[in-house]
């Protein structure tokens, strides 16, 4: 069969496709339903107008990605049992349970408060309204967890043993649950995944306040979004890059080949450096051309700028004894871009937001003069005395607006090299992604899905895209009566029973 | 009674919550053509599911996780075996969210349209194929000794499964009927009520006729009690609605599908996926089912989180549970 058309290689691309697709919307939802939530918050704290009109703004951008998201989740609930038979069998006393978890503690309170939050307005008392979006965000992240402790298992299988005596094939079954939970990978992971969900939605609440800030628009909502969006981005950014770190020395100890792949680091060295660019050749097992920086690899891999870091030859040889013979290695080239772009792209979005923050300061080293009010587009002050030119802040707003695609390229090439560093391996160590595809499922059946997927995405993407940009070039709504005068009661005002409803579909 | 016979009427009983409350969901959807005279009719039908369908839809999600969890081998065999028919339900499943949530976003009305006749299809696609589905589940198709699925798609169009999707269309249209008479005012209420009769008599044809084939074919004591339950209670939903009970009704419906539900399973009990080929190779309670320790963690959760979605679930159903008419429905997107 040709290869490039085996059903393994198809079952492959469809999962990378449909999963990195699901995973441009799951980002957005987690940090825009804990942004909305902060912003309805101050609503409800302070009574200030432009706190409702930016909870309203957000919040509707909010549900126009939500819902691709939870769509495009659907798939993903099925498509192991679908194109992965094999691995569902083998692994699903394992696997299974955190994605049962999932939807029985997360996605039940994400969709059930969803609902309650948009047609609720003028059904819930203010303080019960707002308490549905914490729970919305609250959803979002216990999904993150449960999903994450199911990857984190593929990355570092725990608390299970092989039984080979059901007299109908071995399997890995469950010994420990809380180890799965809980495990070192699991909470690392998490609190990589998190953070880099933060600087999505940082980044994009800074995009498109600098989209309207530079136009002069919704000044006063755009101002607080700016300064929302910029906080969250630094925070997000340091924590991202925290949290990697941390992440990475994790990877070394528990996968080296990825780490080793990373760096296309070939043979081991002490002290190992961290490689800014190379151009290898795979077959021959070493990089024609190397620009290095000695010794900050053993650094990122042991906290040791002497220390020894196994390469890519060194792991595929301890593979092959451990494991018998075969390639152990992944993809070099995707892997070592991949984690490039990753950390690339991540990082210039934290340099921007830190950029932000110090050109918009309010008051901090600034002539008084060029301070401005909460009504006014900020100055963007670089020293104390002098304001960006108005061609160069343009610039800064047009660069900020564009910056918002960044910690997305970031998270999709994160989860790439993830996935693909692990390779050959579905679960490290125990089972091959080979021996997990449906045996049953033919070439046809997997190559349809895969094309019906890819084309119903890419429609709902131009859709979705479209429709974002409208609301977004909308800007915030204007306040009306019912909005600054909500319930009192569960259920509504009975006054007028024909009042028509804050929001119909 | 094993951890893995209660795992079994756990599936049963998310699979019965999926299609009580889908359901109606894919009543109302249907009714956009059937019932909505006009633009504004469809709109007061949507937004009578508006705040719940998400929620409703979730009841999959878990019935899925939880076959994962606890009958592995059912999962992979289902799944993998019933490809394109899942393909086409994931496909509408995925539009028709998009659906609800897009359509109103925009005023130009060919958007809207769009929207209206994808409601409908997607609405109508999937309670036709889980009927089919499940027909052919109990029935039995070809598993060979790996448990894997050998027969075809065409296979799984046979007469029987092909019955059974006829049932869930008019069932869940009925049901969503009655839930549409039940929440909304006006005239659309009065022709509601109407078309819930008519549609409760092909129901009720439909429904005896496949699950008298199911109790002759597979069925057992317990089968034809849940069978009797499941008839007994769609003439009391069509009474009660002839009668303008709404409420009783609508409680009656949903509980033929409980019990049409219940006597699938039954029927199915002790195998969870027959083998048409050789007995010997069915997937059952026993050989399907994960180990006991992850059916125990599995136990807490569901003994736990399921009281509690049921409750949150409810209140949500109590807070909108105004009845609404067109003039409900403000022009404004």
């Amino acid at each position: 069969m040709d290869l490039a058309l085996a059903p393994e290689t198809l079952a492959r691309w469809q999962f990378g496709i449909t999963t990195v697709y699901h995973f441009l919307f799951v980002p957005l939802t987690i940090s825009l339903a804990a942004l909305t939530a902060g912003l309805q918050t101050a609503w409800v704290r302070t009574g200030k107008e432009k706190y409702l009109r930016a909870t309203k703004f957000w919040g509707k951008l909010f549900l126009i990605n939500i819902a691709m998201g939870v769509v495009t989740g659907i798939v993903q609930e099925f498509q192991f049992g679908m194109n992965w038979s094999d691995y569902s069998r083998f692994v699903g006393d394992i696997f299974g349970a955190p994605l049962a978890f999932e939807a029985l503690i997360a996605f039940f309170f994400e969709s059930t408060f969803i609902g309650l939050w948009i047609f609720g307005w003028d059904k819930l008392p203010k303080k019960i309204h707002l308490a549905c979006i914490w729970m919305v965000s609250i959803g979002t992240i216990l999904s993150a967890y449960f999903i994450l402790a199911a990857n984190s298992w593929m990355q570092h299988p725990v608390g299970y043993r092989i039984n080979e005596d059901r007299g109908q094939g071995a399997r890995a079954e469950l010994t420990d649950f809380w180890a799965v939970l809980t495990q070192n990978t699991a909470l690392t992971q998490f609190f990589h995944t998190m953070t880099a969900a933060f600087l999505v939605g940082g980044a994009f609440m800074v995009g498109i306040s600098a989209f309207h800030l530079m136009r002069k628009r919704h000044v006063p909502v755009m101002r607080t979004s700016l300064r929302l969006g910029l906080i969250t981005l630094i925070i997000a950014g340091l924590g991202t890059a925290i949290s990697g770190d941390m992440l990475g020395k994790v990877m070394f100890k528990q996968q080296p080949m990825k780490m080793a792949a990373a760096e296309a680091l070939w043979d081991g060295e002490a002290p190992a450096p961290f490689s800014i660019f190379a151009i290898g050749d795979v077959d021959k097992g070493h990089n024609e051309v190397a620009v290095e920086i000695p010794g900050i690899l053993s650094y990122l891999a042991n906290g040791d700028f002497h220390s020894y870091v196994p390469g890519i030859n060194d792991v595929n040889k301890a593979e092959q004894e451990k494991y018998g013979p075969g390639d152990y290695r992944p993809n070099i080239p995707v892997a070592y871009w991949g984690f490039r772009w990753m950390i690339g792209f991540g990082m210039a979005s934290l340099a921007l937001g830190v950029l932000g923050l110090w050109l918009t300061r309010k008051k901090f080293l600034i002539a008084p003069g060029l301070r401005t009010g909460e009504d006014e587009v900020p100055n963007l002050v670089l020293f104390k005395n002098k304001a960006l030119s108005p061609k160069l802040g343009r610039w800064y707003w047009i660069v900020a607006l564009w910056t918002m695609l960044f910690p997305l390229i970031a998270n999709s090439w994160g989860w790439i090299f993830t996935e693909m560093g692990r390779q050959p391996w579905v679960v490290y160590g125990v089972m091959k992604t080979s021996s997990a595809v449906s045996p049953g499922v033919s070439q046809g059946e997997v190559l349809t899905s895969m094309i019906v997927f890819t084309t119903l995405y890419a429609i709902l993407a131009v859709i979705e895209v479209k429709l974002l940009v409208k609301y977004v070039k909308a800007g915030p709504p204007e306040l009306t009566e019912n909005d600054l005068n909500p319930p009192t009661r569960i259920g509504g005002d009975t006054r007028d029973p024909d009042r028509p409803m804050a929001f119909s579909y | 009674m094993e951890l893995h016979d209660v795992w079994f009427v756990l599936i049963a009983v998310l699979w019965t919550g999926y299609f009580f409350l889908e359901g109606f969901d894919f009543g109302v959807g249907i009714l956009t053509k059937l019932l909505a005279r006009n633009r504004a009719e469809k709109r007061v039908l949507i937004n009578t599911i508006g705040p719940v369908w998400d929620g409703n839809e979730v009841w999959l999600l878990t019935a899925g996780g939880a076959t994962f969890a606890a009958f592995p081998e059912w999962y992979a065999t289902l799944f993998s075996g019933f490809y394109l028919p899942l393909l086409i339900i994931l496909v509408c499943l995925i539009i028709r969210g998009v659906a609800f949530e897009y359509r109103a976003k925009r005023p130009e009305e060919n958007w809207q349209r769009n929207w209206e006749q994808a409601i409908f299809w997607t609405s109508l696609i999937p309670a036709i194929l889980w009927g089919v589905a499940f027909g052919n589940i109990v029935r039995g198709v070809k598993i060979d000794r790996n448990m894997e699925y050998v027969g075809t798609f065409w296979d799984l169009l046979n007469p029987y499964a092909i019955l059974g999707g006829l049932v869930t269309l008019t069932l869940f249209t009925f049901h969503g009927t009655v839930f549409v008479a039940l929440k909304t005012v006006g005239d659309i209420r009065v022709r509601a009520r109407t078309l819930a009769l008519r549609l409760g008599l092909v129901t009720a044809v439909l429904a005896v006729a496949f699950l008298l084939w199911t109790q002759v074919d597979s069925g057992d004591g317990w089968s034809l009690a849940a069978m009797l339950i499941a008839a007994v209670s769609l003439v009391g939903a069509i009474g009660a609605i002839k009668a303008g009970r709404e409420g009783w009704s609508f409680a009656l419906s949903g509980v033929t599908i409980a019990a049409a539900v219940a006597m699938l399973f039954l029927a199915l009990f002790p195998n969870v996926m027959p083998s048409s080929l050789d007995p010997a190779w069915s997937l059952t309670v026993t050989n399907a089912s994960s180990s006991p320790y992850t059916l125990k963690i599995m136990t807490w959760c569901a003994a736990i989180a399921t009281p509690l979605v049921l409750l949150y679930q409810g209140w949500t159903y109590w807070v909108f549970r105004k009845r609404i008419g067109t003039q409900h429905i403000a022009d404004a997107h």
